[in-house]
């Protein structure tokens, strides 16, 4: 299956003012993959994301979302493609209440009456947000928000999911419970993320971008083993990894038969 | 500033009243707008020195306060906060309209005595009216009923919008105030002029967060047009409360039904 994939060449990005956020960036995302960008801040992860559903267009190169270039024409058919979960998700709920702002995408895509109920109440139910539906965003933990701007996303049965920083913010309970619900996702997933943990946990590849170029690109446990790497990209070893500070053993190593 | 935050909670309070589930919570939004436009109009109305005959209007509030399980003193309290100003309407009618109008004993009670207690009445009645529609309606859902009434569908939008981010401008406004206000240490810090600059800095972030949030719609499929479900269902129930409301009030109108009541009883009692 080809309309899974993200493939981007050569991505080059310079804002009005003149900054380079992205100089070259290429990479290959295939179906089912969980892939983390990560990088320091300022290294161009929002802006690369941006670009992945065309809201920012590139200064030059080429971006292909499954069957389709991304250019003008196939700005619709992309933007069903990708999900986008926002990092705020004050943003992306706007609507009044709950099943509204889930409603949203499906009625721009035309479904009505019964179709449009039952696609909103099992996105809602998808992450165990149902007896939310009828509350205004504004009443919500962030948890809840963080889970419902996801069941707004879902509802358009997108085939890929990107999402910016999704668990900044929450407090180790709905993280963990967030995480949980992200591993049982089938899609291809682009996450943007300072929670190495989480990275660790979710994604088998990890792209590391530094100043607006992909530093590097492989398999995330390797990745996390390149402390000289992750330093000079001013990252660290996710604390999973790190030795445990009462008994020096690592977990990772303490975990192993 | 706690007063801010203060301001917010309260405002929250308000909002939460209209999930509800009374069986005027279920009327349709059109029935409850309609009801409440024929009420102010009727209210309004009236001749500039009638008093006794608004007193029956106070009616309409206290049954949608005791159906739909509203808290009187809470929304008593809301309305107390506009009297003053409605008292500043009225302020001078009793210096420039002296002629005596009633006289009760040895008391000559002037004609702007009258008006002015009739500005503040039917500014309670109105303001409260208002109320009570938010409160078992909700704004959104009387943005929408507008919409169905023939209210251009951007000014519904722009409502809605504008609502649900008083939330999020208020509480953001909150914060920066708080952290300018712990940082002046009691004093006035730089006093005045330091709000110039807070208040750019929460447009700017306005202006950002309408640029993210747009970002969201247009990936979400929004292509200028908002589409909304069609949900309302004008019914019997909903055509008997706007009958029965609509035909009170404009009897009322008609008739001073004070006065009926005086001289229903002082008939029994002669």
């Amino acid at each position: 299956m080809s309309h899974h994939i993200v493939a981007v060449k050569n991505l080059r990005h310079v804002y009005p003012d003149g900054t380079a956020a992205l100089r070259d960036v290429s990479f290959r995302i295939t179906h089912g993959e969980s892939v983390a960008i990560i990088g320091a801040n300022g290294a161009g992860k929002s802006t690369l994301l941006l670009h992945l559903n065309g809201y920012l267009t590139p200064s030059s190169g080429e971006i292909q979302i499954g069957d389709f270039p991304l250019n003008k024409c196939t700005l619709p058919q992309i933007r069903r493609t990708v999900g986008m979960v926002f990092q705020d998700p004050d943003d992306q709920l706007f609507m009044p209440t709950v099943y509204d702002d889930v409603a949203f995408g499906p009625l721009n895509l035309g479904l009505s009456g019964a179709d449009l109920d039952h696609c909103v109440t099992e996105a809602l139910e998808r992450v165990g947000a149902g007896h939310l539906a009828k509350k205004a965003p504004y009443h919500l933990s962030g948890g809840e928000k963080r889970r419902v701007a996801i069941a707004t996303v879902l509802s358009m049965s997108p085939d890929i999911l990107v999402m910016d920083e999704p668990t900044n913010g929450l407090d180790p309970y709905a993280r963990r419970q967030l995480i949980g619900l992200l591993k049982d996702f089938r899609h291809t997933r682009i996450f943007t993320s300072h929670d190495l943990d989480m990275v660790l946990e979710l994604c088998e590849r990890t792209i590391i971008l530094k100043d607006g170029e992909v530093r590097a690109d492989g398999v995330t446990r390797e990745i996390f083993q390149d402390e000289a790497l992750l330093a000079e990209c001013r990252l660290e070893k996710p604390l999973s990894m790190q030795g445990c500070p009462v008994c020096g053993q690592s977990r990772s190593l303490a975990k192993a038969p | 500033m706690a007063s801010i935050d203060g301001a917010l909670l309260d405002f929250k309070r308000l909002d939460r009243l209209a999930a509800g589930n009374t069986a005027l919570h279920r009327l349709d939004p059109r029935a409850k707008v309609l009801a409440t436009l024929v009420f102010i109009v009727s209210v309004v109305s009236f001749g500039r020195y009638e008093l006794s005959a608004l007193i029956p209007f106070f009616i309409f509030p206290a049954v949608i306060i005791g159906m739909g399980d509203l808290p009187a003193g809470y929304l008593a309290r809301k309305i107390a906060l506009l009297c003053p100003f409605a008292l500043a309407v009225g302020m001078f009618n009793p210096v420039f309209d002296t002629a005596v109008m009633v006289q009760v004993g040895p008391l000559g009670i002037s004609g702007g005595w009258i008006s002015c207690a009739s500005i503040v009445v039917r500014a309670v009645l109105t303001v409260g009216a208002a109320l009570v529609l938010v409160a078992v309606t909700g704004f959104p859902a009387i943005c929408r009923a507008m919409e169905h009434l023939g209210m251009p569908n951007a000014f519904a939008v722009q409502l809605i919008l504008l609502y649900r981010y008083i939330f999020v401008l208020t509480e953001e406004g909150g914060r920066a105030s708080r952290a300018r206000e712990l940082r002046s240490f009691g004093k006035k810090g730089l006093g005045l002029s330091s709000y110039g600059p807070l208040l750019g800095t929460l447009l700017l972030r306005t202006w950002m967060r309408a640029e993210r949030v747009h970002m969201a719609m247009l990936a979400r499929g929004f292509t200028g047009a908002f589409q909304t479900r069609q949900e309302f269902r004008f019914g019997a129930p909903e055509m008997c409360y706007l009958l029965g409301w609509a035909s009170l009030f404009i009897f009322l109108r008609l008739h001073n039904a004070t006065q009926l009541l005086g001289a229903l009883i002082t008939g029994i009692f002669q």
